[in-house]
Order: structure tokens, then C-alpha cells, then sequence
């Protein structure tokens, strides 16, 4: 196939939002009127930079100087011959500064926060990830930061904790709800209802009210476009398959966008089935639960027949999120990108095979996208290529893989 | 069912306290709060013990416009099993007692939308209900939730804040009805108090605007600040400090009944602040 001669399906998959921040019936703006004037602040901002070149040079000069992009994609040659079938790519953003996909967001967010003249972020994280990216950007560009973290993720992520607070962040436990990522988001959500005039407020994944959807996406295209190129270059093809794990579900849009419209890239997102999707206990929002609307969008949600949000569980603290980015389940629902869940046992597998075939402790998170791969790739032909996005390292989960496997350190 | 039954007993409220030159007491507690029984029991004395207007929240896992009070009675309703249903099912009870005092419902989008938003509205027009007041759903999602209440005869109660700018109030207040509520702080509920110069000035720009009766809410919390803010708008609004009254009753242990009085009691001290008592005339 020459890729040259790819051309984009009549419908393009890549047009959404419309302007009041719809996928299909998904996304949209449902926050509280106090929020309304400065969500539209934000969207008029982000217009503005987004047809800047200043903004845009800003932003690549940081993301090559200082995260260290482009990400190299690397071909996993054991690991693709230990399964017996297609290529294995993997796009290798965990090796960003910070060790994960999060801080191409952080950045853009940071920059665009300077531009509206906010003097104080704000940001609630899970897993931490978002968190250290947050105080990260914080740090380099000498901005206040407040980072709301559920309790009980502040105790199963000690370390994270720490690098947030050295990099100069304030921590704020949440004890709300069930006290982790949700409600760490409600959190910050009513810190950002009361410092409206001074605070920015910057959201972790591609969700919550339109522009963030949109603009987390955007920051995170950089990760298809560089694999696009780089693919190209190497293989002089475009992927067959492209798997990445789905939390809320930015490193994967991140990855998928750049190839909506080319109709031969078929593409898997991979959710946490946790104990199982039958289990009740799991956190895959597109293949165990319903449309709904929480955090500014409508979206699939975890939920009750009573329409209260359920609690999200995962080995993975990243995919612990009862939702998913409004984008996704329009893609989901329109066919275009198949959704698939995989359980903390295979992503545990997978994190194993991944370690001693290739040298490189993989994030849980992206674990589960491996796991889905590992169920595929045997049945692939030697000339397919997948690409994996490799969105996190994972120093940070060896203690909760050690306490899974029964080893006590 | 009538469309225009709910529209008539909100104005006909608001007439009568405007002839007795008096301000609406508001008072808001959360269906279910803290179980069924007892928070039926509040519900059922509240007119006797002074309030105007009620407003009842419907319960919800995430109230993200809610400070800490409010967010508790959230899950000690749930814990104690309410559901949307049982929250619509105490609405009729409620109306088979009291056809004149208005009743309001209060909450957050998604139960409304996992139960159906046609047969919610249906549902809560034959139970009684008045309005509804759904934070979470601004003007710029009118298409939900806001038109098919207003085509249905249920009030739709807008929200305008201290960031709500006069550019921004016209287009607030266009599909508004039966009552504004001005949002008197930049924060979340049962936390800091508005200065009441702020307040004066605001509900001034509001009434430039709409001829609706005015409501303050947001840190209203004493009999003081309930006469003041009645001086300059139509009807005041207390909810955490009420919300309070039954997690102390808890907190010490209270039994039932001390704890469904205590709450009428502070809700006759609020009343108090506007001068003559509610005497459910007619």
C-alpha cells in the first residue's frame, strides 16, 4: 500500500468537536454557571493559540529542550518473535522527562495558562502521574500549585506524593466519596468555583468541558504524528493495528487521532476489566457502563440504574476512573476505534513478558495494552505492523506489582 | 395534567409575601437526609415552622457545587437508600398534605438523565413539584433539560453568580422562570458569606433585567444575615446551616424527633428574621 495515496473517508473522524463542544451527542459543557464565563475564557484562549505560531514554536521548542520529544518508536524485535506474528512497534513516551505521556499536556496547558495571565494552577491526579507533570511544569515556570489527590491514592502512591511535594506542589488529600480520583476531580472543581479570576485549572485527560476534551487531544497528537512519521520513514507503510490502554483515555487519542481517517489503521483501545467486567469491579466505562453526565461532559460512565457514579477499580491507579474522554465514546459508538478490556491478571502477565523480553519495566497502564496485544499479534502475518504507545514507565508501580505477586520488599 | 398548576402556586407564593411586604424564606434539605423517615418528617413541618419555599435536593455521588455539609447529607441519603424515585414518591407525599407552599427540586443532571428526562418531568409535575434548579446545566445546554420543562409547565430556575457578567445575565435570565437565584459568592455552598453591599448591588443589576422575584443563597447562615439579605431581595435561602443542624443531632446521638425539631426550631429562628411567620394562608 502506498500511503501517499491514502485518502481521508468521506466522513472525517477528525472534524469534532463543533463549536459547542459536541463528538456526536458526547461532550459538551455542564458546569455550574459560576464556571460557565471562565470555561468560555478558556475555549476563546485556546482558539487564539491554536492558530498562533508563536504558541505553536513555544510549545515545540519545550516539548524537544525539555520533555525530549520526539519519542524514538522502537521495534520490539523479541518480544515480536516470543509472539510469533505482526511487528511490534512501541511509541516510547515513557521515555519523557517525568516518565509518561502527561507532561505533552501539562506543557500546553502551562503555556496557555501564562498567556490568559492565571498566576495559580490547579490539578487533581490518580495515580500521581498527572500530578508530578503538574508540579513539574509548575516548577519550571514558577506558578503556585495545588494538586488534589485522594486519600486513599496518597497512601498507595507514597512516592509520587513526595515528587510533587519536592517540586514545590502542595498536596491536598481528598476525603470525600471513596477518596481517589473522581472525587479528587470534584475537588478541584470546587477550588476552580471559588479563584475564578486567578486560577487555571489544568485537567489531566481528555475529558471534563469542552475545550479541555479538545485541547488535551490536541497536545497530545503529537505522539500519532511523530509514530505516523516515524513509521513511514521506516516501514514506508502506515500501522495495521494500533493498541493504547484507556484511562481516561488521552495517550491514546494521542496516538489514534493522526489516523482516523485512514481507513486501513484499524485501532483497539484497551480498558481495565480489573477482577473482571462480570465482576462489578472493574473500570472499563465503554465495555461495562452507560452514557451519562459527569465532570462537564456526557460520556460513558460507570453508574447505578439510580444514576449515581460507582467507584472505578484497577490494579492500574492511571485507568482507576469510573469515565472516559467524550471522544471515545463517540469513536466507540460510531465504529471507527474497537474497544476491548483486559484484566489486572493478563496486564500483570503482560507487565512480566515485557520486563524480560525487552528491558523495559512498562507502566501497569500501559501493561494492559500489551496484554491485548498478546492475544493478537500471534494470529497476525509476519508483515503487519502494530504500534503500541508505551505511555509510562513503570519505577512507580513496582511495589504494587511485588504486592500482587506475593513479594514482600 | 395542567400545565399551568406549577406556575400558579410559585407566583401566587410571591404575591401574597409581596402584599405582606416580606421576603421568602427558602429553606433547602436533602431528600433522604439522613433516612427516609426522618427526612420526611422535616419535610412535612417545615411551612408550620416558617418556611416559604422549600427545596429539596436529590441526591447525588458527586455534588461538585457543593461544600462539605451538603456533601455529607449527600451520603448519608444515599447510604440510607434514597433514590430518585423515593425522592419524587416524598414530593407527593409531601403535596398530598400542602397544596400552596412550593416545593422545588434541586441537584445535579445525571440521575435526571439515567431516569429519563421526559418521564422525569411527568413524574415530578404529578407528584407536585414546582421547579427545578440543576447546577450543572447552564444555558448553554438548554436543549436538555430546560425546554421540555418550560414546554411542560415546570419552573426553571436560573442560577446567576458574581462572574455572570451583564453581557452574559441577558442570555442567563432569557429561559428563566418563576424565581433568579443569585448565587451570592464566588465559591461552593455552606462556606463563606457575601458582604451585603455585594449583595444589594448584584440583586439591583439582576432586577434591571427580569421582572422575576430575586433569591440570594450561598453562606446564608444566621437569623442576622437572613434580615439583611431580605432587605434587598425577595426570598433568602439557607441550606448548609439547616444541613448542620441534623449532622449535630447525629453527631450527639439525638434521637429522631429531637433532631426533626431541632431543625424546625433554627428554621423558626430564620423565619423570625423576616418579621411575621408564614401562617399557611391560603
Amino acid at each position: 500500500m502506498n500511503p501517499a495515496n491514502q485518502t481521508a473517508a468521506p466522513e472525517s473522524h477528525r472534524s469534532g468537536p463543533d463549536e459547542r463542544g459536541h463528538f456526536g451527542i458526547f461532550g459538551g459543557r455542564f458546569v455550574a454557571e459560576t464556571l460557565m464565563p471562565l470555561v468560555l475564557e478558556v475555549e476563546r484562549a485556546y482558539r487564539r493559540c491554536r492558530d498562533d505560531a508563536d504558541f505553536k514554536r513555544e510549545f515545540e521548542r519545550y516539548a524537544r529542550d525539555y520533555i525530549g520529544r520526539p519519542s524514538p518508536l522502537y521495534f520490539a524485535e523479541r518480544l515480536s518473535r516470543e509472539l510469533g506474528g505482526a511487528k511490534i512497534y512501541f511509541k516510547r513516551d515513557e521515555l519523557n522527562h517525568t516518565g509518561a505521556h502527561k507532561i505533552n499536556n501539562t506543557l500546553g496547558q502551562i503555556l496557555l495558562a501564562r498567556r490568559m495571565g492565571k498566576t495559580r494552577i490547579i490539578a487533581e491526579t490518580g495515580a500521581g502521574q498527572h500530578g508530578v507533570a503538574t508540579a513539574t511544569v509548575c516548577a519550571l515556570f514558577n506558578l503556585p500549585c495545588v494538586v488534589y489527590m485522594g486519600e486513599t491514592d496518597i497512601e498507595r502512591q507514597a512516592p509520587n506524593v513526595f515528587r510533587m511535594k519536592l517540586l514545590g506542589a502542595e498536596v491536598v488529600p481528598v476525603t470525600s466519596g471513596a477518596a481517589t480520583l473522581k472525587d479528587a476531580m470534584n475537588e478541584a472543581l470546587r477550588d476552580w468555583v471559588a479563584h475564578v479570576d486567578d486560577t487555571f485549572y489544568i485537567i489531566g485527560t481528555a475529558a471534563g468541558p469542552h475545550p479541555y476534551p479538545q485541547m488535551v487531544r490536541d497536545f497530545q497528537t503529537v505522539i500519532g504524528a511523530e509514530a505516523r512519521a516515524q513509521l513511514l520513514e521506516r516501514e514506508n507503510a502506515l500501522p495495521d493495528l494500533l493498541v493504547a490502554c484507556i484511562g481516561g483515555g488521552s495517550n491514546a487519542l494521542g496516538l489514534f487521532h493522526p489516523f482516523l481517517d485512514d481507513p486501513s489503521v484499524r485501532m483497539v483501545g484497551v480498558e481495565a476489566a480489573g477482577h473482571g467486567i462480570d465482576s462489578g469491579r472493574h473500570a472499563a466505562s465503554l465495555c461495562g457502563g452507560q452514557p451519562g453526565v459527569l465532570h462537564g461532559n456526557r460520556t460513558y460512565l460507570l453508574q447505578n440504574e439510580d444514576g449515581q457514579i460507582q467507584e472505578a477499580h484497577s490494579i492500574s491507579a492511571g485507568l482507576d476512573y469510573p469515565g472516559i474522554g467524550p471522544e471515545h465514546a463517540w469513536l466507540f459508538e460510531s465504529g471507527r476505534v474497537e474497544y476491548v478490556a483486559v484484566t489486572d491478571q493478563e496486564a500483570l502477565a503482560a507487565f512480566q513478558l515485557c520486563c524480560r523480553t525487552e528491558g523495559i519495566i512498562p507502566a501497569l497502564e500501559p501493561a494492559h495494552a500489551l496484554a491485548y496485544i498478546t492475544q493478537i499479534a500471534p494470529a497476525m502475518g509476519a508483515d503487519s505492523l502494530i504500534v503500541m504507545n508505551l505511555c509510562g514507565r513503570g519505577d512507580k508501580d513496582v511495589f504494587t506489582v511485588a504486592d500482587a505477586l506475593g513479594v514482600a520488599l | 395534567m395542567n400545565p399551568d398548576a406549577a406556575n400558579r402556586r410559585l407566583a401566587r407564593r410571591f404575591e401574597r409575601l409581596k402584599r405582606g411586604n416580606r421576603a421568602a424564606l427558602v429553606t433547602f434539605i436533602t431528600a433522604g437526609d439522613p433516612d427516609l423517615e426522618t427526612a420526611t418528617a422535616i419535610l412535612h413541618g417545615l411551612p408550620e415552622a416558617g418556611a416559604d419555599i422549600i427545596e429539596l435536593g436529590m441526591p447525588f455521588s458527586d455534588p461538585m457545587a457543593d461544600g462539605p455539609a451538603i456533601q455529607l447529607a449527600n451520603q448519608r441519603a444515599l447510604k440510607a437508600g434514597i433514590t430518585l424515585r423515593k425522592t419524587l414518591d416524598m414530593v407527593a407525599d409531601f403535596r398530598a398534605r400542602d397544596a400552596h407552599t412550593p416545593l422545588i427540586l434541586m441537584g445535579y443532571y445525571n440521575p435526571i438523565y439515567r431516569y429519563g428526562n421526559q418521564r422525569f418531568i411527568d413524574h415530578a409535575i404529578s407528584a407536585g413539584a414546582d421547579g427545578l434548579i440543576i447546577v450543572d446545566l447552564p444555558p448553554e445546554q438548554d436543549d436538555e433539560l430546560c425546554h421540555p420543562c418550560l414546554t411542560a409547565g415546570l419552573h426553571w430556575i436560573r442560577l446567576t453568580t458574581p462572574t455572570t457578567d451583564a453581557a452574559r445575565l441577558a442570555r442567563v435570565l432569557a429561559n428563566g422562570s418563576g424565581f433568579v437565584y443569585y448565587v451570592s459568592i464566588t465559591g461552593i455552598t455552606g462556606t463563606r458569606s457575601a458582604a451585603n453591599s455585594a449583595v444589594q448591588t448584584a440583586v439591583a443589576r439582576i432586577r434591571e433585567r427580569t421582572d422575576l422575584p430575586v433569591a440570594v443563597g450561598f453562606g446564608v447562615k444566621t437569623a442576622e444575615q437572613v434580615a439583611q439579605i431580605a432587605a434587598a431581595a425577595d426570598a433568602v435561602v439557607v441550606g448548609s446551616a439547616i444541613i448542620e443542624r441534623i449532622a449535630k443531632g447525629l453527631e450527639t446521638k439525638a434521637g429522631k424527633e429531637e433532631i426533626v425539631a431541632g431543625v424546625h426550631g433554627f428554621v423558626g429562628e430564620l423565619a423570625g428574621g423576616l418579621g411575621s411567620k408564614n401562617t399557611q394562608a391560603r
